[in-house]
């Protein structure tokens, strides 16, 4: 693939659901250490355009890039450079946090050994080293939404795609995440959020998706 | 190599989540037994008559346990979103599936073969067509928890899902009955169940081939 420091750059994506186009041509550039925050009222697309980001659906129109090459041209090694975590928190009720983190880890291909290590780094830094051992179904959901979000830091990528991530969670917990997300910048990471309310990310390219919702084809009188 | 983590990972998460929630298995036996037991009740307790149809008997409900046990093969990973970290992650989705089959098979169809000698002794099989029942079991199963997993794949996120699953996996379900059940029939008659349990093996090998790949694209269907 090419350099991982090329820019991630989104051509005049559309999104069509059934009969209906959501948005058209969105067009951004996402540099090394870049961010994107996409807001819109629910039901403007967010939700659709990470997922066009996260390659799991095919945009009606336009192109994905990295630099110069189409993601299509290696699809494997644009999947290895990201994650993300959608508005369900895939933890399941029969493991502990631990085990959810070591399998997330192990999915992405690392040893067991390392996986276990990176596990208990993700639960130290979003604080959830008290219920590690507890099966998940005892968890709060603002607890829940922290280890999906701990997903993120079991194996590093360079781009997160994050759909409502501080939903329930407390001051300090999104605090906490926000912090994790100015290390991740630092290190050349990049971010994509869709949020429908103001979340504090700096220098941030703001995507509000109602600009790019097509007027309906019909008038209904 | 990365692949091999990963399945082995996949593999095991998804049995100890088996093992955390026995009951799942537990049930699928319970009913194995139960409708074995039913027959009886409903043909008559006549020795001759159960030895005849025994066989088929316990393919049936054997069977019929495999097909309760799908419709929890993806549903929780869809409904959890789980399956979009599967989708992405560095283990190709057919291998994935592959995995959860592995994974499937262990924690029902070889618990259901383990058993089916038991049930056998109930319909009065002879000794050696119990062997055979219990090895055409432990050859088939592999199959019904492949083929289910592409019926599984299919279901997802439809309404009244569980009759959906039945209708699209039933009739997929008859090459290896026909050859399970014909394996025991042809060792009662003395004609030789060997090429019976070969067939087998070979719908078992060729839905290994085939049906990981049907399910991963069933599944990216979903997905979208």
């Amino acid at each position: 693939m090419t350099e991982p420091s090329s820019d991630l750059i989104a051509e005049n994506l559309a999104c069509r659901r059934g009969e209906r186009m959501i948005f058209t041509g969105v067009s951004f550039r996402l540099p090394v250490g870049g961010a994107l925050v996409l807001m819109g009222t629910n039901g403007s697309g967010k939700t659709s355009l990470l997922r066009i980001l996260a390659t799991l659906l095919p945009p009606a129109a336009g192109s994905l890039l990295w630099g110069s090459a189409s993601i299509e041209a290696d699809l494997t090694g644009y999947r290895a450079r990201l994650r993300y975590v959608g508005h369900h928190d895939a933890v399941k009720p029969g493991m502990t946090p631990r085990e959810t983190l070591a399998f997330s880890a192990a999915l992405q291909g690392l040893s067991w050994r390392l996986a276990q290590r990176l596990a208990n780094a993700a639960l130290a830094t979003l604080a959830l080293e008290g219920v590690a051992d507890w099966p998940c179904r005892w968890l709060s959901a603002g607890q829940r939404r922290r280890l999906a979000l701990a997903r993120l830091l079991t194996a590093p990528a360079l781009i997160w795609l994050l759909d409502e991530p501080t939903t329930a969670l407390d001051h300090e917990s999104r605090q906490r995440f926000e912090t994790a997300i100015v290390a991740h910048r630092a290190n050349g990471g990049r971010v994509a959020v869709a949020s429908h309310q103001a979340i504090d990310i700096a220098d941030a390219t703001t995507i509000t998706l109602d600009a790019f919702t097509p007027p309906p084809r019909f008038a209904v009188c | 190599m990365l692949s091999v983590a990963a399945f082995i990972g996949l593999f095991r998460r998804d049995l100890r989540l088996a093992v955390r929630q026995g009951g799942d298995t537990g049930l699928i036996l319970g009913f194995f037994v139960l409708a074995v037991i039913l027959f009886p009740f409903g043909v008559g307790p006549e020795p001759a008559l159960l030895q005849r149809i025994g066989a088929g008997i316990v393919w049936v409900a054997a069977l019929l346990a495999a097909l309760l046990s799908l419709d929890r093969l993806f549903e929780a990973d869809y409904q959890d979103g789980e399956l979009d970290h599967l989708a992405l992650s560095s283990l190709p989705l057919e291998l994935a599936v592959l995995a959860k089959c592995a994974a499937h098979w262990v924690a029902t169809g070889l618990p259901l073969a383990l058993i089916s000698p038991f049930l056998a002794l109930l319909v009065d099989l002879d000794p050696h067509v119990i062997g055979i029942v219990f090895s055409s079991l432990l050859i088939g199963t592999p199959a019904l928890s492949l083929i289910g997993s592409v019926a599984a794949a299919l279901a997802l996120g439809a309404r009244r899902q569980g009759v959906v699953l039945s209708i699209l996996v039933l009739p997929l379900y008859v090459p290896p009955l026909i050859f399970g059940a014909g394996a025991a029939e042809a060792g009662a008659t003395g004609a030789g169940a060997r090429a019976y349990l070969l067939i087998l093996g070979a719908l078992s090998l060729a839905a290994l081939a085939f049906c990981p790949w049907a399910s991963a694209a069933a599944l990216r269907q979903a997905l979208e």
